[in-house]
């Protein structure tokens, strides 16, 4: 093995996404071909894609994707499970064996409802209960890890460079009205298959290329909240923080944007909108613990749309393309390029701009 | 003239057959490899499609022509030679230059020109057509940037923290001091008779290149940006 100063591995993580306007739909395996030229920014410790619009047949159930170490995990925790929820269905999800993929854990999901009587013994709405379900087994049941749990979308993730990680999960075989992809260049924590991304809670999932200097403040604030970061990456720090502001608190997204790239004291302060400058002397103030510095592009996934965000520094390139009904996101030009060579209007949002689009309503 | 049709091509492979060609080249079909012409003192190069980051990056004479879009640290430490982008260009565009020409007929992302700096007769320059991003010429220690913001209409010439850092070198703007904030380390002043001249050097080759009207860019405001040496830095870079 040859030391850091003998070679060099050309890295930074990488992150694409697409999205139907119209809410058509879109193979997976269209991301796999945008990560292509990115190949260099990941280094095969970790790829993944999260998909929305793909389980129509089941799309009033909570998918619930997980990783078992072991087959005896999961016979314990479908025990769990049932003591929670009707089970509509359970199912391997269908891989292909190939050499760029191994070490796999048994990876299975499940299209699930709230049982009615939990959920009226414990007083609690439906989405709060599937959350904190999600962070029991993540934090309690040895070996076993959600790592999906939205309603019509899911979330496939593996040790591997993302192109292989799109064959091994057969995801041209799913189509849906938006996508995210994220090749993965591990920095501080290991490449397992926990900690790749996309990292999600309930239909909200964040891509991620960077790296947060703030993780342990914002764990230390989120965690109050009934969070556990269980899965050593920060990134998952980023999908609590934003399932917290925007389904918990109610912010917009755009707010919930200030909150995490806030702008500097000194450009609010010369903010000529008053009612604009008090909203986010109010949303810094209020949330100071969920600014999230260090460098960061992100993809924020949710039911009917995506949300770009870079950091208020933007130490992290990204940009947006559109052709038709289409828009594309990436960390480079080129990923859109490849798979749309006629892109129009391709931009770079500045830091801390959210970029948000929706499909439009009742098409997804 | 050579064509290489560098679909599907790794950057290695590319850059291989690109030292073994002579005279001028035209790749076809790039899209994103990385350090194109890295190090090169030759060739005339033409790219059609995307570059990857690092375009020419320690580049050292070699002259790049890319038809459109150009990604991120493009002519990172360049030493020599000429690079010319027809469409825009990502961030970091000319990170540490130390010699020859960037010429960018659109827009720029963040920090363009972070870090350059010139050595004798080494003096790099930059030119952006368009708009800049935030952080323009972040840590400047050298050389010439100069930022045109042609057809730029409502929208700022430049993003926040221009000049930050900046501690030598000289940067054009194309528009009025007021309009821009610079850090107190800074001198912005209008651009003055003996500037104009110098300028209008550094203008001429990049009218030429890109078929524009010099007379018609000099007639407009410009400001000149220097490190103010009497108010030197004894923070922190920006309080935030």
């Amino acid at each position: 093995m040859k030391p850091e100063g003998q070679v060099r591995i050309p890295s930074g993580c990488a992150i694409a996404a697409v999205i139907s306007r119209e809410g058509r739909p879109i193979s997976g395996g269209l991301m796999a071909e945008a990560m292509k030229p990115m190949h260099d920014r990941s280094n095969g410790l970790g790829g993944g894609f999260a998909g929305y619009g793909i389980y129509p047949e089941y799309k009033d159930f909570y998918a619930l994707h997980l990783f078992f170490d072991q087959r005896a995990t999961r016979k314990n925790c479908e025990v769990f499970l049932k003591e929670r929820f009707e089970i509509i269905k359970s199912e391997i999800i269908p891989t292909r064996k190939i050499p760029a993929i191994t070490g796999e854990p048994v990876i299975w999901r499940y299209f699930v409802a709230p049982l009615r009587s939990v959920l009226t013994s414990m007083q609690l709405d439906e989405k709060e209960f599937v959350a904190r379900t999600v962070m029991y087994i993540n934090a309690c049941v040895d070996g076993a890890y959600v790592f999906s749990s939205g309603k019509n979308m899911g979330t496939f993730k593996a040790v591997g460079f993302p192109e292989d990680v799109a064959e091994f999960y057969r995801l041209e075989e799913y189509e849906g009205y938006s996508w995210t992809a994220h090749g993965r260049y591990p920095t501080n924590t290991p490449g397992w298959w926990g900690g790749a991304h996309p990292f999600t809670l309930l239909d909200y999932s964040v891509v991620h290329n960077g790296e947060i200097s703030s993780y342990d403040a914002n764990r230390r604030f989120i965690e109050m909240f009934g969070y556990k970061c269980t899965l050593q990456t920060d990134t998952e720090v980023i999908t609590y923080i934003m399932d917290y502001l925007v389904r918990v608190q109610g912010l917009t997204l755009e707010e919930a944007a200030s909150v995490i790239a806030a702008p500097f004291w000194s450009t609010i302060q010369r903010k000529t909108d008053l009612a604009d400058r008090e909203k986010h002397l109010y949303l810094r103030t209020l949330f100071s613990s969920l600014l999230i510095t260090g460098p960061f592009s992100i993809v924020l996934g949710f039911t009917g749309g995506l949300m770009a965000l870079n950091d208020r520094l933007k130490l992290r390139s990204m940009v947006v393309g559109e052709k038709e009904d289409r828009v594309y996101i990436a960390s480079e030009e080129a990923a859109i390029r490849a798979v749309e060579p006629e892109a129009e209007h391709i931009w770079a949002p500045a830091g801390g701009e959210p970029v948000v689009i929706r499909v439009k309503d009742g098409a997804y | 003239m050579t064509l290489i049709d560098v679909t599907g091509l790794d950057h290695r492979s590319l850059n291989e057959k690109l030292r073994e060609a002579d005279g001028p080249v035209t790749l076809t079909g790039c899209c994103g490899q990385r350090f194109i012409a890295a190090g090169m003192s030759g060739p005339e190069l033409t790219v059609e499609g995307i570059p990857g980051n690092a375009l020419g990056a320690y580049l050292n004479g070699a002259s790049i022509t890319v038809d459109g879009n150009a990604q991120d640290a493009v002519g990172d430490t360049m030493n020599e030679g000429r690079i010319i982008v027809r469409g825009s260009i990502g961030d970091a565009a000319g990170y540490a230059m130390r010699g020859g020409q960037l010429f960018v007929r659109n827009n720029a992302g963040y920090r363009a020109g972070i870090h350059m700096k010139a050595y004798k007769d080494k003096v790099p320059l930059l030119i952006i057509g368009g708009t800049a991003g935030s952080f323009l010429g972040e840590y400047q220690a050298g050389g010439v940037i100069i930022i045109l913001g042609l057809g730029r209409d409502k929208q700022r010439i430049v993003g926040n923290f221009p000049c930050t850092g900046m501690h030598g070198g000289k940067l054009f703007l194309r528009c009025t001091p007021e309009e821009v904030l610079f850090p107190n380390q800074v001198t912005a002043s209008p651009a003055s008779p003996d500037d104009l001249e110098e300028l209008r050097q550094y203008l001429i080759p990049y009218c030429q290149v890109f078929n524009l009207d010099l007379e018609e860019i000099l007639a407009s405001p410009f400001t000149i940006a220097v490190p103010c040496s009497s108010n030197p830095y004894k923070q922190m870079y920006v309080s935030n």
